[in-house]
C-alpha cells in the first residue's frame, strides 16, 4: 500500500526526517509516536508532498508520489490535522462536500447526511457555518471532510491535539471504529502513546528523525521497542497505576 | 445662496467627466494591483519592490505626478507615434491609477499574508491546485479587505482627479481652479462641495459592498455593486452619448484674463455656428504643447512666454523683431498659425503700493536697487525661476531681503496687506488701477515684452471659415479694456463671471 524508500528530508544542515525504510500495509492502523522535533508530522506529510523528500522517495499503491500532480494525489488520500482548517466562509456541508467539487463532482444531501452521521453530528448540520461549531464538533466535520472522498488511506496529523481529554476519547473512539467499518488505511501522527496504544494496531516511535521502534501496542506493553519507546509507555502506565492504587485504597 | 445651487447645477458635465475618469483610474489601478498582490503573496522579494514603489508614488504630490505624465507621454511618443495623447484623459488615467495602486495593493497583500494558515493547509490537503485555491478560499477569504482598499483608493481617487483640470482633463476641479483664480468663492465652493458628495457617495456604496462580502451577503453585496455600477453607466451615457466630432476646444491658463479670452473667442466661434469646449486652468507649459499637438484648438499665448520657454533664447531683441521670430518658428518648428497680436501686452512688472513708492522715493527699477536688501519681494509660482526674474537680477544687481511664493490672485492680497513690498505684477492686470498700484520703469529693457497673440493648431491652421471668425479679434483689444475686464472678475464686491466679462468686452470693443 505504502513504501518508504530510503526517504529524508533535510533543511540545510537540519535533518528532520533521516532515511526512513518503511512499508504499511493495506488495512493497518499506524500510529507514530514522538517528541516534538523528532520528524513525525513530517514524515506523514511527505506522503501527500506537503513536504517534498530531500532524498529517498516515497510509493504510494506502487508510484512514486513525487511523480503525480500533488492536487490528484491529495484527492485520493484523506487529510485530518491539528489546525482542522474548515474553510470558513463556506457551510458545513459545502465543506464536505469539497473534495469531490473539486473533481468535478457534487455530494447530494443524502450523502452529506450519510458523513455527518458517520461522525455522529446531524444531518440538519449541513447548513450551519464553521463558526457556530464548538472544536470538537469542527474536527469531526474535519473528518467527515477527509472521508468524502472515500479516500484510499487517511493521514492524520495530531487530529485531536486540540480538544478536550472527553471530545478526544470520544473522537479517537468514533475514528477507530470508522477505520475498522470503512475499511480504511490509517497512518496517525500523536505525541500520546496512551491514543497510540489504545487506538492503532502498529506504533512507531520516531527521534531526531529516525524510526527507532515498530511493535505492535501488546508488544510495547511487553516492554520491547527500546529505551525511547519504553520511556513513552512508561508515562501512561504509572498514570494508570497510580489511579488504580488511589482506587484500591477506597475513599477516606 | 441661489448663485451657488445655479453653479452647482450646472456642474453635470463636469461632474460625469470626473466620475469617468475616477472609475476609470480606479478599475485600472485594480487590474494591476491585484494580480500584482497574488504574485506578492508568492514571492517576498516582489511584495517588497511592488509595495516600496507604491509607496514612493504617494510621496510625490498629485499635482506633481499629474504633470509628470506630459513629458514622459511626450517621450513615449517615439514608440507610439504622433497619436498618443499627452494631455486630457490619458495621462489623468494614469497619474490616478498610480496614486490608487497602494492602498489597493497594500491591503490585498496584507489580506493575504493574515490568512490563517490552517485554512491554507488544508487547502492543500484537500487537494486544491493554486488557482482552485486562489480562487475558492484566498479571494472570498481576502475580498472584504481588499474592498476596504478600494473604497480608501475611492476616495482619494475622486479628491485627486480634481487636479486634473490643469493637465486639461475636464473635471470638478475646473470650478475650483477657476474659482481661485477669480475669487469667485461661490464656483470653489460648488466644485468642493460636487466631489466631497461624490467621494461620500462612493464611500458609502464600497462600504456596502465590503460589509455584504464580510457578512456574505449576497443581496447587500450585490446591491452596492449594482448600485456604483449604475452611476458609471449613466456617467459614460451622459459623457459620450453625444460628442461632435467637429468641436472646437478652446484652453485657458489659470488666470482671469486667460478665462476671458477664452470665453470671448468661444462665444465668437458659437454665434458663428461652431460647438465649442472649454479647456480652463491648463498649467502654462501645457497650453504650447497641448496646441502644437493639436490636443487643443485655439489658445492666446504671450510672446516672452514663447520666448524663453519654447525657444529658450535670453535676450531682448525688441517687441517687433521678437514677435516675427516666434512667428516664423511656430510655422515651422510646429505647424502652429501666430494669427495675429490682440493689442495688448500682459508683461511682467515689478508694482509696489503707491504709498511705499512715495515713502522709499523710488520710480525704477534702478531706485529699488538701493533698498531691496530691506524688502520682500512676492512672485507668482514660477517667477523666481524664469529668465525675466534672472535677466532684472543680473541687469540691476537686484537683491531683496526675503523671496516668496504666491498664488497670481493672493500675491496682490499679500502686497495691500504689507506680507510682501515689492510683487512680480502682470501689466494687463485690472488690480494695478484698482489698487492704485505703481509699475516701475525699466530703463535698462531687462523685462522682454509679452504681447497677447492668438494660437491656432495645426489641425485647424487651414480653417479660413474659423480664421475668419477670429480675425476682427486682431489689433482688437487695448491694455485698458483688457485691464477693465480683468478687474470686473477679480475684485471683491459686484463681480462679474469671465463670461459676463467677456460679452462686457465685446460690446465695448463693438466686436458684436
Amino acid at each position: 500500500m505504502l513504501k518508504f524508500e530510503g526517504a529524508s528530508r533535510q533543511y540545510g544542515d537540519v535533518i528532520a526526517v533521516g532515511s526512513v525504510d518503511l512499508e504499511i500495509a493495506k488495512g493497518s492502523f499506524v500510529a507514530l509516536v514522538g517528541a516534538s522535533g523528532s520528524g513525525k508530522s513530517t514524515l506523514l506529510k511527505m506522503v501527500n508532498t506537503l513536504e517534498v523528500p530531500s532524498a529517498g522517495r516515497i510509493l504510494f499503491a506502487g508510484d512514486d508520489v513525487a511523480a503525480q500532480p500533488p492536487a490528484a494525489l491529495r484527492r485520493r488520500i484523506g487529510y485530518v490535522f491539528q489546525g482542522i482548517g474548515l474553510f470558513p466562509h463556506l457551510r458545513v456541508g459545502e465543506n464536505i462536500a469539497i473534495g469531490p467539487r473539486l473533481a468535478g463532482e457534487t455530494l447530494d444531501a443524502q450523502r452529506i447526511t450519510q458523513l455527518l452521521e458517520l461522525v455522529e453530528l446531524e444531518g440538519a448540520m449541513a447548513n450551519r457555518m464553521p463558526d457556530e461549531l464548538s472544536g470538537g464538533q469542527r474536527q469531526r466535520v474535519g473528518v467527515a471532510r477527509a472521508l468524502a472522498i472515500e479516500p484510499e488511506l487517511l493521514l492524520m496529523d495530531e487530529p485531536f491535539g486540540a480538544l478536550d481529554p472527553i471530545t478526544r476519547d470520544a473522537l479517537g473512539e468514533t475514528v477507530r471504529e470508522l477505520h475498522k467499518r470503512l475499511g480504511l488505511t490509517t497512518i496517525m501522527v500523536t505525541h500520546d502513546m496512551a491514543e497510540a496504544l489504545l487506538l492503532a494496531d502498529r506504533v512507531l516511535v520516531m527521534e531526531t528523525g529516525a524510526i527507532v521502534a515498530d511493535e505492535t501496542p501488546r508488544a510495547l506493553l511487553a516492554g520491547k521497542g527500546g529505551d525511547t519507546a519504553q520511556g513513552l509507555v512508561a508515562v501512561p502506565r504509572r498514570q494508570a497505576e497510580k489511579l488504580a492504587a488511589m482506587e484500591a485504597s477506597g475513599p477516606k | 445662496m441661489s448663485e451657488f445651487l445655479d453653479i452647482l447645477f450646472g456642474l453635470g458635465d463636469k461632474l460625469t467627466a470626473h466620475i469617468v475618469l475616477a472609475a476609470s483610474a480606479i478599475s485600472l489601478g485594480i487590474a494591476v494591483a491585484l494580480p500584482l498582490a497574488v504574485w506578492a503573496s508568492r514571492s517576498r522579494p516582489v511584495a517588497r519592490v511592488a509595495l516600496g514603489f507604491a509607496s514612493l508614488i504617494q510621496t510625490i504630490p498629485a499635482l506633481a505626478l499629474l504633470a509628470l505624465f506630459f513629458p514622459i507621454l511626450l517621450s513615449l511618443r517615439a514608440v507610439f507615434g504622433e497619436g498618443l495623447p499627452t494631455l486630457g484623459f490619458l495621462p489623468a488615467l494614469l497619474a490616478l491609477a498610480l496614486y490608487a495602486l497602494l492602498p489597493i495593493l497594500r491591503n490585498a497583500v496584507t489580506a493575504q499574508a493574515n490568512l490563517d494558515p490552517g485554512v491554507l493547509e488544508a487547502a492543500d490537503g484537500v487537494g486544491m491546485t493554486s488557482w482552485q485555491k486562489l480562487r475558492l478560499v484566498e479571494a472570498p477569504l481576502s475580498a472584504p479587505f481588499i474592498m476596504a482598499g478600494i473604497r480608501t483608493a475611492s476616495v482619494w481617487t475622486i479628491g485627486a482627479a480634481t487636479l486634473s483640470t490643469t493637465i486639461g482633463q475636464p473635471s470638478l476641479g475646473d470650478p475650483i481652479f477657476a474659482g481661485l483664480q477669480t475669487q469667485n468663492w461661490a464656483l470653489v465652493l460648488a466644485g468642493c462641495f460636487a466631489s466631497a458628495a461624490l467621494a461620500l457617495i462612493a464611500d458609502n456604496l464600497l462600504g456596502l459592498i465590503e460589509r455584504g462580502l464580510a457578512r456574505r451577503s449576497k443581496v447587500m453585496w450585490g446591491s452596492g455593486l449594482i448600485a456604483v455600477a449604475a452611476g458609471i453607466v449613466a456617467a459614460l451615457i451622459v459623457q459620450f452619448g453625444g460628442t461632435k466630432e467637429d468641436t472646437i476646444i478652446i484652453a485657458s491658463k489659470q488666470f482671469s484674463e486667460q478665462y476671458i479670452l477664452a470665453q470671448l473667442i468661444g462665444s465668437r466661434l458659437e454665434a458663428a455656428g461652431y460647438a465649442v469646449e472649454y479647456r480652463d486652468g491648463l498649467g502654462s507649459a501645457v497650453v504650447h504643447n497641448a496646441v502644437a499637438s493639436s490636443a487643443i484648438d485655439i489658445s492666446v499665448d504671450y510672446t516672452g512666454t514663447i520666448w524663453t520657454n519654447n525657444l529658450k533664447r535670453t535676450g531682448n531683441p525688441g517687441r517687433e523683431a521678437m514677435y516675427q521670430t516666434i512667428k516664423d518658428w511656430e510655422a515651422e518648428e510646429n505647424g502652429v498659425l501666430v494669427l495675429g497680436r490682440l493689442g495688448f501686452e500682459n508683461a511682467y512688472a515689478f508694482a509696489m503700493r503707491e504709498d511705499r513708492t512715495a515713502e522709499l522715493g523710488l520710480t525704477s527699477l534702478e531706485d529699488l536697487v538701493r533698498v531691496a536688501p530691506q524688502l520682500t519681494v512676492g512672485g507668482d509660482p514660477e517667477f523666481f525661476e524664469r529668465p525675466e526674474w534672472i535677466a532684472v537680477r543680473d541687469a540691476y544687481g537686484m537683491r531683496f531681503g526675503q523671496t516668496r511664493n504666491f498664488s497670481p490672485t493672493f500675491m496682490y492680497n499679500a502686497l495691500t496687506s504689507g506680507e510682501a513690498d515689492v510683487i512680480s505684477a502682470y501689466t494687463s492686470d485690472g488690480r494695478i488701477a484698482a489698487d492704485r498700484l505703481v509699475v516701475l520703469d525699466d530703463p535698462r529693457e531687462a523685462l522682454p515684452s509679452y504681447d497677447a497673440m492668438l494660437m491656432i493648431s495645426p489641425r485647424r491652421a487651414n480653417d479660413a471659415a474659423l480664421i475668419t471668425v477670429l480675425e476682427p479679434l486682431i489689433g482688437a483689444i487695448s491694455v485698458d479694456a483688457m485691464r477693465e475686464a480683468n478687474f470686473a472678475v477679480d475684485r471683491q464686491e459686484d463681480k462679474l463671471s469671465p463670461k459676463e466679462a467677456a460679452e462686457q468686452l465685446a460690446n465695448e470693443l463693438g466686436l458684436n
